[in-house]
């Protein structure tokens, strides 16, 4: 909960951000992180997804116990995370050291008109994810902290969560495929379990 | 019921290791009992306990993106947890293996178990999940592996429904 406007700008946050992706494997989930994340630079290493709204943190943590020597990072919304809310558990259950995720927090569910989300009022993911024993967490709200951000989403020892308190904008449509057996064929492809 | 030897939880322990599944996600079930105390006990299978079945299928979606195999083991009731979620391996084209044991069907005595018990097969087939009810315990594992078998291979959503027939009705001390 802040005072003040969210002052992040989104999409070139999260391309700062991405410059630091090294081989990591990307999870984004619906909406907007996912037009974020193709709008920085398409990659088959990123796992696109149009629906499945709660699931972007139980796909990531899949992958991140499937592919234990690869860096995951879930890079979801605020209204995708807080579906998924007990996903967090899970992750602090399973512990997997490989594992991250990004919340894009404009407190607002951002697709459907931009109504008033959860985490405008007392919610704090952070507090939520440290009550599951996530290793770290932290809240930036600085376009200047995507450096600090980026190391703990990409090296620090997982799990670990990071929330970013981005402003309401208004972004040029960036679409990646979205056709799922196609963005999965080429993710599978990118690891090696799928041929071309 | 089966002599203990003879359960048919030793029959999918079996087939799930034939089949290099590696990870179980399961919020539990007391029909499950038995399978998840012989995962525990082997060590070697991953068990991922969830706070909500939706959950199991989005990680046993990851897993499988990622190259292994899963399997999602709950309750009927959690079937209607995971209407939605069902949609994501669908959309991925990515098998999705569940096993299910049956509440509110065979001398259920919960009346609160019965709308999902019973909707359970219809919810599933609604959202394209091949469906394959079991209600002999000795077919068990062999069903379980013909729907393992059809959800790696055939890249779709398969659900072995293990009748409370086999599982038994919890009796909640009634006679």
């Amino acid at each position: 909960m802040t005072d003040r406007p969210n002052k992040i700008a989104r999409r070139p946050f999260v391309a700062e951000l991405l410059r630091h992706r090294g081989n990591a494997l990307i999870v984004t989930g619906l909406g907007s992180p996912t037009w974020d994340c193709f709008a920085a630079g398409d990659s088959p290493e990123y796992l696109y997804s149009w629906g499945g709204m709660g699931l972007a943190v139980p796909t990531a943590l899949g992958l991140a116990l499937a592919q234990p020597a690869r860096r995951v990072v879930a890079i979801t919304g605020d209204g995708e995370m807080m579906m998924g809310l007990g996903s967090l558990a899970v992750v602090g259950d399973q512990a997997p050291k490989n594992l991250a995720v990004l919340v894009l927090d404009n407190e607002k569910f951002g697709e459907t008109g931009r109504q008033r989300g959860l985490t405008a009022g007392r919610t704090d993911i952070t507090a939520v994810a440290k009550g599951c024993g996530f290793r770290a967490t932290m809240t930036v709200t600085e376009q200047g902290a995507a450096a600090e951000l980026a190391q703990l989403l990409f090296k620090k020892p997982g799990p670990v969560l990071g929330v970013a308190k981005i402003a309401v904008t208004e972004d040029p449509w960036a679409l990646p495929e979205k056709d799922g057996a196609t963005i999965a064929h080429r993710f599978r492809t990118a690891l090696g379990l799928e041929k071309t | 019921m089966p002599s203990p030897a003879s359960h048919w939880s030793h029959d999918v322990f079996r087939a799930m290791k034939a089949r290099d599944i590696v990870t179980v996600c399961t919020v539990p079930d007391g029909g499950l009992t038995k399978l998840l105390d012989l995962i525990e006990a082997d060590g070697k299978i991953g068990l991922v306990t969830l706070s909500s079945e939706q959950e199991g299928i989005g990680i046993a979606t990851g897993c499988w993106l990622g190259g292994q195999r899963a399997v999602v083991a709950m309750q009927s009731s959690g079937v209607g947890n995971c209407i939605n979620a069902l949609g994501l391996p669908l959309a991925y084209r990515a098998p999705c293996l569940m096993l299910i044991t049956m509440r509110g069907q065979w001398g259920e005595f919960n009346p609160w178990q019965v709308p999902m018990g019973q909707a359970a097969k219809p919810t599933l087939e609604a959202m394209g999940v091949k469906c394959f009810p079991v209600d002999k315990a000795d077919e068990v594992g062999e069903t379980f592996a013909a729907a393992a078998d059809l959800a790696f291979n055939s890249r779709t959503s398969a659900a072995v429904l293990v009748s409370q027939r086999i599982v038994g009705a919890k009796g909640f001390g009634q006679k």
